[in-house]
């Protein structure tokens, strides 16, 4: 069977298992399609957040962004950041967020500031930080369709349209659930397996996460191996080479972090399991289930980029000739992930870190994932599985991403805010009714992508940590904080954070309306645009908390509703 | 019998309040503090092939992280049922 075959074998057996699921969980309630009826088993629900959480970019980009683009330890800050804001979440929002009980999160923070514009402005956020995510996973459908199943990106975008469509609009959060649970099986099964196999070839150890820190065929460590040929090539070393500066470092990791705990789509999931305590266990499952992929990641970056320089030159001043390169290579240059170009016309590739005599032109930060299988020789079915891998890990985030804005147009804006009179069947209705709208626009903005996809999933981190994490954090934290501070403080934070990522990356990130450049130099003390978030956090609780003091306190009501979700049951 | 479920309140909120405050600084102490601020002294120090503030940046800083949220659902349910907060079995 040609690798082709396999591939389409592979992906329409794990799309099959998707629908059945589907066919036999459809919501029948209001409860269902939000919250899967509250019945989910804290494990299971761990399982489904980490396929919520883990998108295409994690599974296809994360590896070479740390390998590559950040050059090593640089990288450590998505590892960090994107795990690190589970320990806010079971600590600072999920438990309390449950006890609460409801449906969204913009319901909550309505609520908490018994105001119908903190709702809307809730829900305002919520859909610029889901929006920005959503297009990097249709995006990412498209491009897997077109890479592994040579169908264009189009049809690759319809198909998993189509898949996404069937089970979200109809079994809405339940649904979902079930397939994230597959979902998650198939990836991390496609994501550790090669990853297994190229820490054998290189170190003979098995578990990548010890491999990283074993020794290679002679007797060197991998690292230290791969710091040296990295600096003999002209690189910074691979362990220390710092991105930015150490408070840009701090400061994107923490925004990471906070972006995570603020993340309306990942604290639903919160919403599913039965007790505020299972909701605590179940964000400990979450992060198992993620660490299971962010502590390989980093085996697979630091491997595969050294298996790629040793391709290319086997031993110190030998380099490989362009006549001999191996058929992976021919493959991904079709594909222009990979691109040479020989500059001195000596028929070999040389691999540099200076720009004009490096002939390895193009190296695509995905290539490390995605090449990975062929680079180590391994079967066909193993790069057939990569596919269906890196297509689940998108699917599962568009449908939770989706879940999130649909029920925040059908709950909060119609139900809560602009017809409280319909019943629970019209409500359902609704809900699929914006489920299906969700699904087609996000859809079209994956053929359609504006300006501002390229400003990538870090930025939907940025913004969630500068306007729904601190509103949370302070509705759950502080009985003072009253809705003119919350709604205030939401607007200062998203606004600020918008404002420093326009002025270096352009106006809605059009090309030429930056008015300061996306250059390090006029960084507000060298923090780089994605790492704002926390900035615009500060200023968002700074806001809040003096505009609370100089207006009216809370309702006593209020203040009852803090104290009920700070306990999980009344006392017995 | 009002009295008494204010005072398990206050202290089912303080002790809380004292295990976020704990978990909470080991938190910050493996990711920024080993993994950002200090990593250079820490770098000095080698295990096996790892530099070790490399190490806690990519691996230690994750695997405390998930014994920091296991440790405070435990304490918390534990707390729940001393102070007769505990839930129903759904």
């Amino acid at each position: 069977m040609s690798l082709t075959e396999t591939t389409y074998l592979v992906v329409g057996a794990s799309f099959a298992l998707y629908i059945l699921i589907a066919i036999r969980s459809g919501a029948g309630s209001t409860q269902e399609f939000y919250v899967a009826g509250k019945g989910i088993h804290p494990v299971a629900n761990g399982m489904a957040t980490a396929a919520d959480w883990m998108s295409a970019a994690s599974f296809i980009s994360m590896a070479g962004l740390i390998g590559l683009s950040y050059n090593g330890y640089g990288g450590s800050v998505f590892l960090m950041g994107w795990t690190g804001g589970y320990v806010i979440l079971a600590m600072l929002i999920a438990p309390y967020l449950r006890k609460y009980g409801k449906f969204t999160v913009p319901e909550f923070i309505g609520d908490r500031y018994y105001s119908d514009t903190a709702r809307v402005v809730a829900v305002i956020c919520l859909i610029i930080c889901s929006v920005t995510y959503v297009i990097g996973q249709m995006k990412g459908i498209g491009v897997a369709f077109s890479r592994f199943l040579e169908t264009d990106y189009e049809t690759g975008l319809f198909s998993g349209m189509v898949i996404v469509f069937f089970y979200a609009v109809l079994g809405g959060m339940k649904g979902i659930t079930y397939t994230q649970i597959a979902q998650f099986c198939v990836l991390i099964f496609a994501y550790t397996v090669p990853a297994i196999f190229i820490s054998l070839q290189l170190t003979g150890q098995p578990v990548p996460q010890i491999g990283l820190g074993s020794t290679l065929a002679d007797d060197t460590y991998l690292l230290e191996k791969l710091d040296r040929t990295l600096l003999d090539l002209g690189f910074q070393e691979y362990t220390t080479s710092v991105r930015g500066s150490t408070l840009n470092m701090a400061a994107f990791t923490a925004s990471l972090m906070i972006g995570t705990a603020g993340l309306p789509h990942v604290i639903i999931r919160f919403f599913t399991v039965p007790t505020v305590r299972a909701a605590r266990t179940s964000a400990g499952w979450a992060l198992v289930f993620i660490a299971i992929l962010y502590t390989t990641a980093p085996a697979v970056a630091a491997m595969a980029r050294l298996n790629i320089i040793q391709t290319l030159e086997p031993q110190p001043g030998q380099h490989l000739s362009i006549e001999e390169r191996p058929a992976w290579f021919k493959n991904w240059e079709q594909t222009g992930l990979l691109g040479i170009e020989d500059k001195n016309g000596d028929g070999l590739i040389q691999y540099s870190a200076d720009p004009d005599t490096n002939e390895l032109v193009t190296l695509d930060n995905d290539i490390l994932v995605l090449a990975n299988p062929e680079i180590a020789k391994l079967p066909h079915w193993v790069i057939a599985l990569v596919a269906a891998g890196g297509l689940a890990a998108a699917l599962s985030t568009a449908a939770g991403l989706l879940l999130a804005i649909s029920s925040a147009i059908s709950h909060d804006l119609l139900k809560r805010t602009l017809m409280p009179g319909i019943s629970e069947r019209q409500e359902l209705m609704a809900s699929r009714l914006a489920m299906a709208g969700a699904v087609l626009g996000a859809g079209y903005l994956g053929l359609n992508p504006p300006g501002f996809a390229a400003g990538t999933v870090a930025l939907a981190f940025g913004l969630a940590a500068s306007s729904l994490f601190p509103a949370l954090l302070l509705g759950i934290f502080s009985k003072r904080v009253t809705r003119e501070g919350a709604v205030l403080g939401m607007l200062a934070g998203i606004g600020v954070t918008l404002a420093y990522v326009f002025q270096h990356k352009g106006i809605m990130f059009i090309p030429g309306t930056s008015f300061l450049g996306d250059l390090p130099p006029n960084w507000f003390l060298g923090v780089e645009p994605n790492a704002f978030g926390v900035v615009g956090a500060i200023v968002n609780f700074g806001v809040s908390l003096t505009v609370s003091r100089l207006t009216a306190p809370p309702p006593e009501s209020v203040k009852q509703l803090v104290e009920d979700i700070r306990v999980p049951v009344l006392s017995s | 019998m009002e009295s008494n479920d204010v005072t398990a309140r206050q202290i089912y909120w303080r002790e809380n309040r004292r295990w976020m405050l704990i978990l909470g600084t080991i938190w910050f102490v493996v990711s920024l503090g080993c993994g950002v601020l200090w990593v250079e002294p820490l770098n000095q120090i080698q295990v096996g092939g790892f530099k070790l503030g490399f190490w806690f940046a990519q691996q230690g800083a994750i695997y405390t992280f998930i014994v920091l949220i296991f440790v405070y659902a435990r304490v918390m349910a534990r707390l729940e049922k001393r102070l007769g907060f505990e839930e129903p079995e759904a």
